[in-house]
């Protein structure tokens, strides 16, 4: 656990010195922006415009830094051959090693979503002139975007354990487009018929589901989110990860680091 | 008890698109190495040096045989927190500073909090990098990597050091100041495993050396009884350019520097030189006899046929 900590830890440092959170900045100025802009452009509905564009924004963000440095996780260390001095000589066994990379892009976009929410705290404060019990609805969606980081974490990082990262950018940004479309793709199978039928509804089970975790809209709205909802969002991104994760150990614990 | 062990390890790598045609890296090799030593592994590029160091590293997996570092099994972690390894032109992560890498190392190998900012501090210092420990490796020259590489080879005090051509990128004041630093840590009762091209280096560092070509053990032997075996050969050196004439009949091929003449004859025949000399009434001034370099041997054993398996280090058998 300690040397999966200390590979995490260097991670989440080799993200912030490759200024990665300078994103950070571009979500502020756009928070600012429209906290200033919305109430003129939209009266009435400030809030939800508000927390329409600070929760896409902060998936967005997210989902696009979990891609292109997950797919880099494991592959830039064989490519510049930085893992010969961890793995070779020290008592690091390698799913360590792959747990800890994990684990550090995980605390990186953990860090970064936390920031970009305080910022969007901030912003709701501005426009509504109070937080009401309402906004626990907002937590909730942030923690299922978090769970859409791990789960986008999980699969890039499978991607750069045996693919090139332009490939693995392609195949990673693919599901993610498919997964957000889950229920529709569902829909359509229950739509079709015969072979087609079969083969829609084995893509909507086998694809990520992002859509499940995506509850911006009731979040906006100050709808409720259910509490059982966020449990078996939790449980079903614990198994699909953890699915990921295995093979992205077994693919690496057999692989020749030449 | 042996450093490192190998029992005809073997690696063929599969190439080509469908995987379906064999490239053998490395034929079996058998191999052991006594601790304490300084053992030079040589050969020329693609040979298999470091092939080798990377089963035995366990970065690549072996199709046949088996090796042991310091009486373990190669996934040992008891046994890697106590080696420590220099890879062939090593890449490191370029944002950290070198004392911020060293302690990411020393951390990874379990060096105590207490020790480590002192262990650190020292290895820096042992490697000449104390003044750019706070610069991150981004700004730094081939050779000053070099330098971190071998720092943090060592940052955990390891037993056995795997070096892969630790010299490759130091001028010659750097690589003068590596080879003190093995003869240092070997005078310290570490062993060290090393590759190299560089012959002197080996020459003057190694107690044994084993050569191997294409993927194949040419040869093992120690450096001392290299130096000891002489070529058949001497140099005759005199005053007096009158001998040149004899001395060239008997097969020399004289060099003349003023009166000074150097030749290079057969030992066998010596005697028949020195009754040239004599006749000519030139003065003798030395004979030395020839005496085989590393270089030869290397040669020698490249184009020799393969060494047998089973070569082990001299010195009684033990076996735990």
């Amino acid at each position: 656990m300690r040397r999966i900590l200390i590979v995490a830890t260097n991670t989440f440092r080799e993200a912030v010195r490759d200024r990665v959170l300078y994103n950070l900045v571009v979500f502020a100025v756009l928070m600012i922006a429209a906290s200033l802009l919305v109430g003129r452009a939209s009266v009435g509905v400030e809030r939800l415009a508000l927390v329409n564009l600070g929760l896409t924004s902060i998936s967005l963000f997210g989902i696009l830094i979990s891609i292109f440095l997950g797919i880099g996780l494991v592959y830039k260390e064989i490519d510049k051959r930085t893992l010969y001095t961890v793995l070779a000589a020290r008592p690091v066994r390698r799913w360590e090693f792959i747990a800890g990379k994990w684990a550090g892009l995980v605390m990186t976009l953990v860090v970064n979503a936390a920031m970009m929410s305080v910022a969007l705290f901030a912003g709701i404060l501005y426009v509504s002139g109070k937080l009401t019990s309402a906004d626990w609805g907002v937590v909730a969606a942030i923690y299922l975007i978090l769970l859409q980081y791990v789960l986008m974490t999980s699969l890039a990082l499978l991607f750069s354990t045996f693919s090139t990262p332009l490939m693995s950018a392609i195949f990673a940004f693919a599901l993610f487009v498919i997964g957000s479309y889950a229920e529709d793709l569902r829909r359509f199978a229950n739509m079709a018929s015969g072979f087609t039928r079969v083969v829609a509804y084995g893509m909507s089970y086998a694809v990520p589901n992002f859509a499940a975790l995506n509850m911006i809209l009731p979040a906006a709205h100050s709808a409720p989110i259910s509490g059982r909802l966020v449990l078996l969002d939790s449980i079903y991104v614990l198994v699909y990860a953890g699915v990921c994760m295995s093979a992205s150990v077994l693919l690496f614990e057999r692989r020749n680091l030449k | 008890m042996a450093a490192i062990e190998t029992f005809a390890l073997e690696k063929t790598y599969l190439v080509g698109f469908w995987h379906s045609k064999k490239k053998l890296a490395l034929k079996p090799l058998t191999l052991t190495i006594e601790e304490g030593e300084v053992f030079g592994f040589l050969g020329p590029n693609g040979a298999g040096k470091t092939t080798t160091l990377r089963l035995l590293m366990r970065l690549v997996f072996p199709t046949g045989g088996s090796a042991r570092i310091l009486g373990r099994e190669l996934d040992d972690p008891e046994m890697k927190r106590q080696i420590g390894f220099l890879p062939e032109q090593p890449y490191f992560y370029d944002y950290l500073t070198a004392r911020e890498l060293l302690d990411y190392y020393a951390r990874l190998s379990g060096v105590a909090g207490r020790d480590r900012a002192k262990r650190i501090e020292h290895v820096l210092g042992k490697v000449g990098l104390s003044d750019a420990a706070g610069t991150q490796l981004r700004k730094f020259s081939k050779g000053m990597l070099q330098r971190v590489g071998i720092a943090q080879a060592i940052v955990h005090d390891p037993k056995l050091l795997f070096l892969d051509e630790p010299m490759s990128g130091l001028d010659p004041i750097g690589r003068r100041e590596i080879r003190d630093l093995i003869a240092d840590l070997n005078a310290a009762g570490k062993t060290i495993f090393f590759s190299t091209h560089i012959l002197s280096d080996a020459e003057s560092l190694c107690d044994r050396v084993a050569v191997l070509n294409l993927g194949e053990l040419r040869g093992v032997s120690a450096v001392a009884d290299i130096a000891r075996e002489v070529s058949g050969s001497v140099e005759v050196m005199w005053s007096g350019a009158s001998a040149i004439p004899a001395i060239s009949a008997l097969g020399g091929q004289c060099h003349a520097t003023a009166d000074i003449v150097r030749a290079v004859i057969a030992e066998r025949q010596l005697d028949a030189a020195i009754d040239a000399l004599r006749l000519a009434r030139a003065r003798l001034i030395q004979v030395v006899p020839i005496r085989a370099t590393l270089e030869d041997y290397f040669l020698a054993k490249l184009a020799a046929k393969p060494e047998p398996a089973n070569v082990r280090a001299p010195g009684p058998e033990v076996r735990a």
